[in-house]
């Protein structure tokens, strides 16, 4: 497939901003939607409107039908071991949040240590600070090197008796570098630490499989991965989810409710507390054959490629310009930069008047801008419809910007 | 000049410019040519929340009238905050409270006005106002 006939799918990528035409390269933040996503979630609210797992009649039979195949689609995505260990939420924050609740509630005690790394997104980070100062548990951080790439020799003597979980990202949303997870896990595991792996950005460019990586718990959000906002995954090992406690209560989590006291669900409905989102989750399912197919296209893939070794080359030969995540074997098209005397806002307003879509700011990752020392970067994330023409527009339009302001 | 016609005057400025790149040029311009800012009153107190650039601004009542001094790291915004101190330093609290700051939508900065972390503009007029009503 050209990249053309892929862009075709994308009928947002045809529009002007400003009377240019768009250049969107804010695809880590959030990745834009084909048609199959989109006519799904039209078609099921024209047509298959009912809410799930509750009535008989046909409606709600269609919509459960459609919700719980996605389900299988996610687990053979995931490659988990049964689609039970498959939990529904809004996204990669309330997966977390679940997660570090429920969890928190079973294995957390006073003095219990947690560990992280400096590079994780604050979804990844806030949520068990929050359990550490609910249960009185200490947080850890994991340091990275200059290059970016985490400080995996200095994980072995983080990791004490008292550490009961680690929580680290496949893929840091502003390093764009691919984390050693099976590592991690292999190191954790010897210790019977489990891991949460945070995929937000790892799942979208990486072929995941959970079992291979024996991950205990992977999370990831539906708008980053082209399917519709307000989805999201938590994959857990069976054994974990057991052991966990309800998040929320109501719904379709209960198995019977008395006033003396109620018995749950199993998974995963457990986890899944009222009405779930069924217009919006059956759009992973099209959004995950996307991804899989353009994986697969070795035009697609060519692009990209070059695509990353042209701004790779700008970022890094430009003495203006410093790039942050250099460990280049391990980096996805995910470009996080400062420009010496021209500040990100100022960057990213006038790039984006000729027409460029990126992020500037601390890219919910404070902790992160203060240990590499900057108020805040600007982001270019590419996406695989994005095309050479863009990468070669996005370079010359910096380098206009920087001569503006510099 | 009174607060209209130093309103007018940069309602005539930015007319000059159908293009936003040439907007952002003259308020780069004007942000480089921005009075400079007492280092010492860069405090956490008389910073902006709501930036994603860092700006301060400070006050001052002089015969009846409010003077303002600003800054910020990034120069755009320093363009956007020099033109709000040179439109309203001199005027009295009643004039700025009275005042709905309408001519920042005349030039084209009313998409900045929208309520976005992403731009202080809100935030910056939203001080100004602060500083009227409590000195």
């Amino acid at each position: 497939m050209s990249v053309q006939a892929l862009r075709a799918q994308f009928p947002i990528l045809s529009r002007n901003v400003y009377g240019k035409p768009l250049v969107y390269l804010d695809n880590a933040a959030s990745a834009q939607r084909p048609l199959s996503v989109v006519d799904l979630q039209r078609s099921l609210a024209l047509e298959a409107n009912g809410n799930i797992h509750r009535a008989v009649h046909a409606l709600a039979t269609e919509a459960t039908s459609a919700f719980e195949d996605t389900r299988r689609s996610v687990q053979q995505f995931l490659h988990a071991s049964a689609p039970e260990e498959i939990v529904f939420t809004s996204g990669a924050t309330a997966a977390v949040n679940l997660l570090a609740f429920s969890f928190g509630e079973a294995f957390i005690h006073e003095g219990d240590e947690i560990l992280v790394s400096v590079a994780e997104h604050h979804s990844n980070l806030v949520p068990w600070q929050l359990l550490c100062e609910r249960k009185k548990a200490v947080l850890k951080v994991l340091d990275i090197h200059e290059n970016g790439a985490l400080r995996i020799e200095t994980l072995q003597k983080s990791l004490s008796q008292h550490t009961k979980i680690v929580a680290i990202s496949h893929i840091s949303n502003v390093l764009g570098l691919i984390n050693p997870v099976r590592e991690i896990v292999r190191i954790c595991h010897e210790k019977g630490i489990p891991v949460l792996v945070d995929g937000a950005q790892g799942v979208v460019h990486e072929a995941v499989d959970v079992q291979e990586m024996d991950c205990d718990f992977y999370v990831f959000s539906g708008h980053k991965l082209y399917a519709a906002t307000g989805t999201g995954v938590l994959y857990g090992k069976r054994k974990w989810l057991d052991a966990m406690p309800p998040f929320m209560g109501g719904g379709e989590m209960i198995q019977s409710v008395k006033l003396s006291g109620s018995t749950f669900a199993p998974l995963p409905g457990k986890f899944e507390a009222g009405t779930q989102n069924f217009n919006g989750i059956p759009s992973l399912k099209p959004a995950i054959e996307l991804v899989q197919a353009m994986r697969q296209d070795p035009e697609i893939q060519a692009e990209q490629q070059a695509i990353f070794d042209l701004v790779y080359r700008k970022l890094t030969e430009d003495a203006r310009i410093t790039l942050y995540g250099t460990d280049r074997a391990h980096k996805i098209p995910l470009f996080s930069f400062a420009v010496k005397g021209a500040h990100h806002e100022d960057l990213a307003l006038i790039l984006d008047k000729m027409g460029i879509a990126l992020r500037s700011g601390q890219m919910c990752a404070e902790p992160l801008m203060d240990r590499l020392g900057v108020t805040g970067l600007l982001r270019a994330s590419f996406a695989p419809y994005n095309t050479l023409e863009e990468a070669k527009y996005f370079a010359e339009c910096l380098d206009k910007a920087i001569e503006m302001l510099v | 000049m009174s607060l209209e016609e130093r309103k007018q005057q940069v309602i005539d400025d930015f007319s000059l410019y159908d293009e936003w790149l040439d907007k952002y040029a003259y308020l780069i311009d004007l942000g480089k040519n921005l009075a400079p800012f007492p280092e010492e009153q860069k405090t956490e107190d008389n910073q902006i929340k709501g930036c994603q650039s860092r700006v301060w601004l400070i006050s001052e009542l002089r015969d009846g009238c409010l003077y303002f001094q600003a800054d910020s790291d990034a120069v755009i915004t320093r363009g956007i905050i020099s033109l709000l101190v040179g439109v309203y330093s001199g005027c009295t609290r009643e004039e700025i409270s009275a005042d709905d700051f309408g001519f920042l939508e005349e030039i084209g900065l009313k998409e900045n006005l929208s309520p976005t972390r992403a731009n202080g503009l809100v935030s910056m007029v939203e001080r100004i106002k602060e500083m009227a009503k409590n000195g």
